[in-house]
């Protein structure tokens, strides 16, 4: 069996699943409970500066969306940071980390933009024993307007300000949080990076509003007739947070800066995914939010058979291991030619390729209809008229009915009538292209 | 003090007053919202799709399906309605295993199609219990139209007509309206009276009137008719029944099977419809099954169906088949029926001779054998009643038509099991129904 072992900036943890800073990890209870179930390390809860607690609403804080047989695939929330006292969690943490030294337990935290605000909480966090930090300059809603959170996060500079206070003033690992809620990714990164970050984590949450209520007409989740932006996670946010991870990474001024990769991982191939755009270790929560903590179970077993299989012994055999194919538009192989292809055995013949190419596309799907005299129902990719587009492959129900294939060199495209080339060229050098050289 | 299951001869009460509710319930209860998103949610929604395809009145049906996983269950009734204004019973009655459901995608992805019948219910029963009415009647045309017979062609013609403003009255036999669906379904297909309240509900366009106790030949003719009326419509349906045409079929005990699914309908009490203990049923379909089956509920403790071919040769689907041997009825194939045994006029049991196919042709092996029964139920098909309808042109013992429905003879259109081609099936005589009155209006536009 694969070693799923993972040092990420030094901490170590038996497998690089954590549980993301939220509600899952914000006391002992849950935490003990993650740990038995077999995460690999917590990102406690965000903690805030000594006094009165924080508050939260006292009405619903979760909205969502759904994808058929109302399986969440979104979820946004209005919950803040912790609303417990700091010596609490503190406690819990330093006790937390005692009885499992073999876990990651890093500590989220959130405190006024004053140096003398990180200065105070630094020292105590460290006392507790916990292996890092993680900045949260993410949060978008409610800490946001009190100057924090993706306050920070959205000007760079205090990024890069915050990160150089928290590394002048402990010896932990110092890990920066990143708000997706801001226009190039890459930017914060790099004021982290310039920070003396140890790390980034990515993404936060995305503003948003769920759903509006159709009797009440307010967002949705309401409080007394009320709503706001919350901050959107969940499976649907997967894809962006793949971008903003890859960016980083293959960011020329942030490459080698270690990420923890953050967004909608459910399973542990969303994990590796992840793994494979160069984060070191995964971060997951609204997953555990809907299934509970049990599902661990199935990302350690998976990830560790698709190692098996692969050849990998460890985790740095495959991290980042997708960055390099990360490119530009422009520098994308206009010779490449694929053709949709149906796989008859395996058509159900629901005709949703056709009339998504029928109606959207490029006509490029013939349908034979039942009712016509001696003709059986039938799809069928016209060659002459496939972009390849591969929007069949994406509406179609059944896994790999349908499929891309790549034209040979020296075949002839049917749809322009040209000889295949086998070699390759991009948009720079294209005749069409008035920049051209 | 009931009687029992075991008690000899032709009885009532074999169950129990107190049991009968509970054995002629709905034969599948109605989803529940929540069960109706889960299965609406299955759905693919094909283009052309194959259900809408297979479907005799070509009710949209991946657009009411997405329209009831989007919360819109009125809106789903309205397409329903729009192609089968009689989709609330159709829901109820059709053989969907071998129409819609038979050829849904999901049958071949994976052998479950969706419950297109159930989420068919589901959508027509939101409407009904709203009484959301979806059509109005056009301004009136002065025209009238007479329908022979109340089932459903004639109904689904009538509402059609109305809908175009026409004034259509229509001429019952019996003493309500409904035809098969009032007389001729299982009890437990179609609990609480449905037919009834399903009537009431169609019947709220207004401009549809009827007379009842009236019979074609005898106390209307179709030539009278023809001279009130700007067009007429039979619905007539089959009336009459294949005879066994073997000895002592006359015996006490040997019952048309379409007249004992009708007393059990009609029955206000069913412990007081008397069955035998011993039930032999002769035949192959729906009607073979729905009697078997009555007959079993009902208490009868050895029911057995003797089909003189086999299993894929029967009228009735697989699942109706499976249904009654879940019920405990036995069904027998190859057997073909030879002498009722009798003693002082009443049935004793059947002789049988064993059948076999040899080119394709039915022959009988030469051996024999014996079933006691108390009673014996005949369901071996319905013909037309044509006594009256001499005047039209019969081909296969049905009314020959064209596609539209209209008959040989001027201003005479008709509809559902009467005429040629007929399936024997509601959804069918629907279809037949609504294509004839937009011919009917058609033709007198």
């Amino acid at each position: 069996m694969a070693d799923l072992s993972n040092n990420f900036v030094g901490i170590k943890s038996p497998n690089p699943f954590w549980l993301a800073s939220a509600p899952p990890t914000d006391k002992a209870y849950n935490v003990e409970r993650a740990f038995r179930a077999g995460w690999g390390g917590v990102m406690w809860k965000t903690l805030g500066e000594d006094g009165p607690p924080v508050v939260n609403v006292n009405g619903p804080r979760y909205g969502a969306i759904f994808g058929g047989d109302r399986r969440l695939i979104g979820m946004n929330n209005i919950e803040l940071i912790t609303d417990r006292e700091l010596q609490v969690n503190l406690r819990e943490i330093k006790q937390v980390k005692k009885n499992w030294p073999d876990r990651a337990v890093v500590v989220s935290l959130m405190v006024p933009c004053e140096e003398e605000a990180w200065k105070t909480i630094l020292p105590v966090v460290e006392e507790t024993g916990a292996d890092g930090i993680e900045l949260n300059f993410g949060c978008p809603h409610g800490m946001s307007e009190r100057g924090m959170g993706a306050a920070v996060g959205q000007v760079p500079e205090y990024i890069e300000m915050v990160t150089r206070w928290c590394k002048a003033n402990t010896n932990m690992p110092v890990i920066v949080k990143l708000t997706p809620n801001i226009t190039d990714i890459r930017y914060p990164a790099r004021a982290a990076h310039k920070g003396g970050a140890d790390a980034v984590s990515l993404i936060n949450t995305i503003n948003s509003i769920t759903n509006v209520n159709l009797d009440n007409f307010a967002p949705e989740p309401t409080i007394d007739g009320k709503g706001t932006h919350g901050g959107y996670c969940g499976p649907a946010v997967k894809p962006i947070a793949l971008n903003m991870v890859a960016e980083i990474a293959r960011d020329a001024q942030t490459k080698g800066l270690p990420i923890s990769g953050i967004g909608g991982i459910t399973d542990w191939r969303d994990a590796a995914e992840f793994m494979a755009l160069g984060s070191g270790n995964v971060q997951v929560c609204t997953a555990a939010m809907v299934y509970g903590f049990k599902i661990v179970e199935e990302m350690i077993s998976g990830l560790s058979n698709w190692m098996d299989e692969k050849g990998y012994t460890s985790i740095d055999d495959f991290v980042g291991k997708a960055v390099p194919n990360v490119s530009d538009w422009q520098y994308l192989n206009l010779n490449h030619i694929t053709k949709a292809k149906i796989n008859q055995d395996l058509c159900i013949e629901c005709g949703r390729c056709f009339i998504a190419c029928e109606d959207t596309s490029h006509q490029a799907i013939m349908a034979t209809k039942d009712n016509v005299e001696g003709a059986e129902r039938h799809f069928e990719v016209m060659e002459d008229e496939c972009v390849g587009c591969n929007l069949c492959v994406n509406v179609c129900p059944v896994e790999n009915c349908i499929e891309m294939v790549a034209l040979d060199a020296g075949t002839m495209d049917e749809r322009t009538g040209k000889q295949v080339s086998g070699d390759y060229a991009n948009w720079t050098t294209h005749p069409n292209n008035p920049g051209a050289k | 003090m009931s009687n029992t299951m075991s008690k000899p001869g032709i009885a009532s009460d074999r169950l129990g007053s107190e049991q009968y509710q509970d054995v002629f319930a709905d034969l599948h209860a109605p989803l529940s919202p929540h069960e109706a998103l889960v299965e609406a949610g299955r759905c693919y929604f094909c283009y052309d799709a194959p259900c809408q395809t297979a479907c005799p009145t070509d009710i949209d049906i991946p657009l009411f399906i997405r329209e009831i996983s989007t919360q819109n269950p009125l809106g789903a009734a309205k397409t329903i309605f729009n192609q089968n204004i009689l989709g609330g019973m159709c829901a109820r009655v059709c053989p969907t295993e071998t129409l819609c459901e038979e050829v849904c995608v999901r049958e071949e992805a994976e052998g479950k199609p969706v419950k297109i019948g159930f989420l068919q219910r589901y959508a027509t029963d939101a409407a009904m219990q709203a009484n959301k009415q979806f059509f109005k009647r056009a301004a009136a045309t002065g025209k009238s139209i007479a329908i022979i017979g109340a089932g459903p062609a004639s109904i689904a013609c009538a509402h059609r007509l109305a809908m175009f403003g026409h004034e259509v009255k229509i001429f019952e036999a019996k003493e309500k309206p409904g035809g098969l669906n009032e007389y001729g379904i299982a009890a437990y297909k179609t609990v609480d009276d449905f037919a009834q309240k399903e009537l009431d509900y169609i019947l709220q366009i207004g401009g549809i009137s009827f007379e009842y106790g009236v019979k074609l030949g005898s106390d209307i003719s179709l030539d009278e008719l023809g001279e009130k009326y700007d067009a007429v419509f039979i619905g007539v349906g089959l009336g009459a029944v294949n005879t066994l045409g073997i000895k002592n079929s006359d015996a006490k005990g040997v019952v048309d099977a379409v007249d004992f699914i009708e007393q059990v309908r009609q029955s206000k009490d069913l412990s007081k419809v008397k069955i035998g203990r011993d039930i032999i049923v002769i035949g192959g379909g729906m009607t073979a099954i729905d009697a078997a089956i009555q007959a079993k509920l009902l208490g009868s403790e050895n029911v057995t169906i003797c089909y003189r071919r086999g299993p894929e040769q029967m009228g009735a689907s697989k699942f109706e088949q499976d249904l009654a041997t879940s019920k405990g009825v036995m069904i027998r194939h190859w057997l073909a029926p030879k002498k009722i045994r009798s003693k002082k006029g009443a049935v004793k049991g059947l002789k049988l001779e064993y059948t076999r196919l040899n080119n394709g042709k039915l022959e009988k092996t030469g051996e024999k054998t014996s079933l006691g029964a108390d009673q014996i139920f005949v369901a071996i098909g319905q013909k037309l009643d044509a006594g009256s309808l001499q005047k039209l042109q019969i081909s296969n013992g049905r009314i020959k038509t064209d596609e539209a429905g209209k008959t040989s003879l001027a201003k005479v259109w008709a509809g559902g099991d009467c005429i040629e081609g007929g399936e024997d099936l509601t959804v069918t005589a629907v279809a037949n129904g609504r294509d004839a009155a937009e011919d009917i209006h058609a033709t007198l536009s």
